[in-house]
């Protein structure tokens, strides 16, 4: 069978370029978003911790929620005098596919390991352990990709935070047993929601994953750049408009996303829109995206958009253009593409996965959904009922405000940092 | 302009919640969770949780669990009714809590043992206040401090007092009555219903009940 790719000139273009620098905003421009007040009590507690030093470790600089919030949290962090080191940790293509299975288990999925995927992870762990220093006050390591680097603590008074961005309460109890050990060295976990845990022996503490607002990808932009980007796209902008922004990637199920917007189309003209790219720690992507090709073919009103990790502005424009978004995950982190849209002020329907509750009330920020039937169910509700619909998206936008933007998560880091410096 | 016979000290607070082992699937475990739970805990599922979430029905985390969680709307309405206003120490308010959950339970047993939707994850919350460089001495000086106090330091301020008060009172009233002399005053401030506002819109509606009285 023929894969209908439907890559158009502008995402080849795309794709070639290099990447622009966007300009970074300054701590005192969220005053405008957060008001004055919440900055002036980041200042003040920035100040318990001055002499400070913290380093964050993660397994890749592009691509991912982490990622991204890394590249604006640690900027910020200095920018407020608490001195923050990012490294990212190497490994070749073999250590990717073991923590990619690592994760997919962790996730709930069968574990398919190879007899030597623990000593392959040991290794990676050990060579970037030699290849880093961690003479820092505070260590923070993200996920498990590089959680044994917590063999480095011996003899170091630093204290070692692991900052775990899954959802673990139904792990693969093969791959949980043999990280366990390393999570427990550490002197604290932070998880994104409280049913995430797995009862540590280690205090676990709350920490929800944030969006930047003035960020390329979630500042307010010219309506007239948002239909340039949509229309360049070949999307039509006089129709109602599906999108699912999100990595190609199984556990985000865009091949449901597609049945659901099957079903749909019956009923209501619309088109959908399938927009992402891949993580460098991820080695599945492709695969998953040929996938969704093959689902998708023959129906021209189905964008599939595989764009380059520098799109931020593109992304943006497509979230703004929608008429519903879609997160139609079976897993989920987080899910912090649901804050960006509903910090966009759009109607979201999102699977009732991970951390998604906590952004999405049903019927209040959002419709939750528990299958394919759900989601086509619920967009055809909120395609018919448009008044509702705006009510769910200025309320998402106020529950986002409220709890989600960078500035929380700044605050929530600070306090952890001053509550380990007490217990010190 | 009358000045105060002590400053007003602002603080700036903000919390840190950390995650329990502990968690409840029936109306039982709740029950035995709530007596068991530490402070903190109960701090963080009543005082804390008025600042967060404005959208859903009920402001205290037990109720907003029994209803969506349990299906118990008699008992969610019981435990949202518990006035955290009234409560001058976690004690008081732990016997509150469990008094209607035990009650409910006893009364309803077939509702005590019934699984619920989702867990109930017990938390805690632990406050971390720091003094700001700025005090006021006067009515004008309080308005601007609560005009340019983040969120979280309103709540400290309006809301946790009572716990370091020992006082059916907020930190702004009871000093406008103390060092103000000014008991009518404290009494509208502590009338403003944080139940149905926002934080927000206790910032604003505090600075509307503290302007007029600004210059007399």
């Amino acid at each position: 069978m023929t894969v209908e790719t439907k890559e158009t000139n502008e995402v080849k273009e795309m794709r070639e370029a290099k990447p622009v620098a966007a300009a970074m905003a300054h701590i005192d421009d969220y005053a405008a978003v957060v008001g004055q007040s919440e900055i002036g009590a980041l200042r003040t507690f920035a100040k318990q911790l001055q002499g400070h030093r913290v380093k964050m470790v993660n397994s890749t600089a592009v691509g991912g929620g982490v990622a991204e919030i890394l590249n604006r949290l640690i900027p910020l962090l200095d920018e407020l005098g608490v001195p923050t080191r990012w490294e990212v940790i190497t490994g070749g293509e073999q250590f990717f596919a073991v923590t990619k299975g690592f994760h997919n288990a962790l996730h709930g999925a069968p574990y398919e390991g190879h007899d030597d995927w623990f000593e392959i992870f040991r290794n990676t762990n050990e060579e970037n352990r030699h290849r880093m220093q961690f003479d820092e006050d505070v260590v923070v390591i993200h996920d498990p990709q590089p959680v044994a680097l917590v063999n480095a603590r011996d003899g170091s008074k630093s204290r070692w935070i692991w900052r775990c961005h899954i959802d673990l309460s139904h792990p693969s109890q093969e791959v949980w047993d043999f990280l366990r050990p390393y999570v427990e060295r550490y002197d604290a976990s932070v998880f994104s929601a409280p049913a995430f845990t797995q009862g540590l022996a280690i205090p676990q503490y709350l920490v929800s994953p944030t969006i930047d607002p003035l960020a390329d990808k979630n500042r307010d932009l010219d309506p007239e750049f948002v239909r340039d980007v949509v229309e360049r796209f070949g999307i039509d902008p006089s129709r109602p408009i599906l999108t699912q922004i999100s990595r190609f990637d199984r556990l985000k199920d865009p091949v449901g996303v597609i049945q659901a917007y099957r079903m749909v189309y019956r009923h209501n003209d619309c088109q959908l829109v399938l927009a992402g790219g891949g993580a460098s720690d991820d080695p599945e992507g492709e695969a998953v995206l040929n996938e969704v090709k093959e689902a998708a073919a023959g129906n021209p009103d189905i964008h599939i958009l595989n764009l380059p990790p520098w799109s931020h502005l593109e992304i943006n424009a497509l979230q703004r253009a929608s008429t519903i978004v879609i997160q139609k995950s079976l897993r989920e982190g987080f899910g912090l593409t649901v804050s960006e849209a509903l910090w966009k002020k759009k109607p979201v329907v999102a699977s009732a996965v991970g951390g998604i509750p906590s952004q999405v009330l049903h019927k209040l920020t959002g419709m939750l959904v528990h299958s394919v039937d759900g989601a086509a169910y619920q967009i055809r509700f909120l395609l018919s009922n448009p008044d509702f619909a705006r009510r769910l998206g200025e309320n998402g936008h106020e529950q986002v405000k409220e709890n989600f933007l960078i500035t929380h998560n700044l605050m929530r880091y600070m306090m952890l940092f001053l509550s380990l410096q007490k217990s010190n | 302009m009358k000045q105060a016979s002590t400053p007003f000290q602002f603080v700036t607070a903000s919390y840190l919640i950390r995650i329990g082992r502990e968690r409840a699937v029936t109306l039982a475990e709740l029950a035995r969770g709530l007596h068991s739970c530490s402070d903190a805990s109960i701090f963080h599922h009543t005082f804390q949780s008025l600042e967060r979430q404005h959208y859903i029905s009920f402001s205290n985390d037990f109720a907003q669990w029994a209803l969506t969680g349990c299906n118990e709307a008699p008992l969610a309405e019981r435990l949202a009714a518990i006035d955290i206003r009234d409560c001058t120490t976690i004690e008081g308010l732990r016997d509150s809590l469990t008094s209607s959950v035990d009650g409910y339970v006893k009364l309803n047993p077939s509702s005590s043992s019934r699984l619920s939707f989702e867990p109930f994850y017990f938390c805690e919350a632990f406050e971390f206040a720091v003094p700001r460089d700025e005090r006021a001495t006067t009515l004008a000086e309080l308005e601007e401090g609560i005009r340019t106090s983040n969120l979280q330091t309103l709540h400290y301020h309006f809301i946790n007092s009572r716990l370091r008060l020992h006082l059916q009172t907020n930190d702004f009233s009871h000093w406008i009555e103390t060092a103000m002399e000014l008991p009518e005053l404290a009494r509208r401030v502590d009338r403003i219903d944080i139940y149905m506002n926002t934080l927000d819109d206790l910032r604003e509606e505090l600075v509307r009940t503290i302007h007029p009285w600004v210059n007399q």
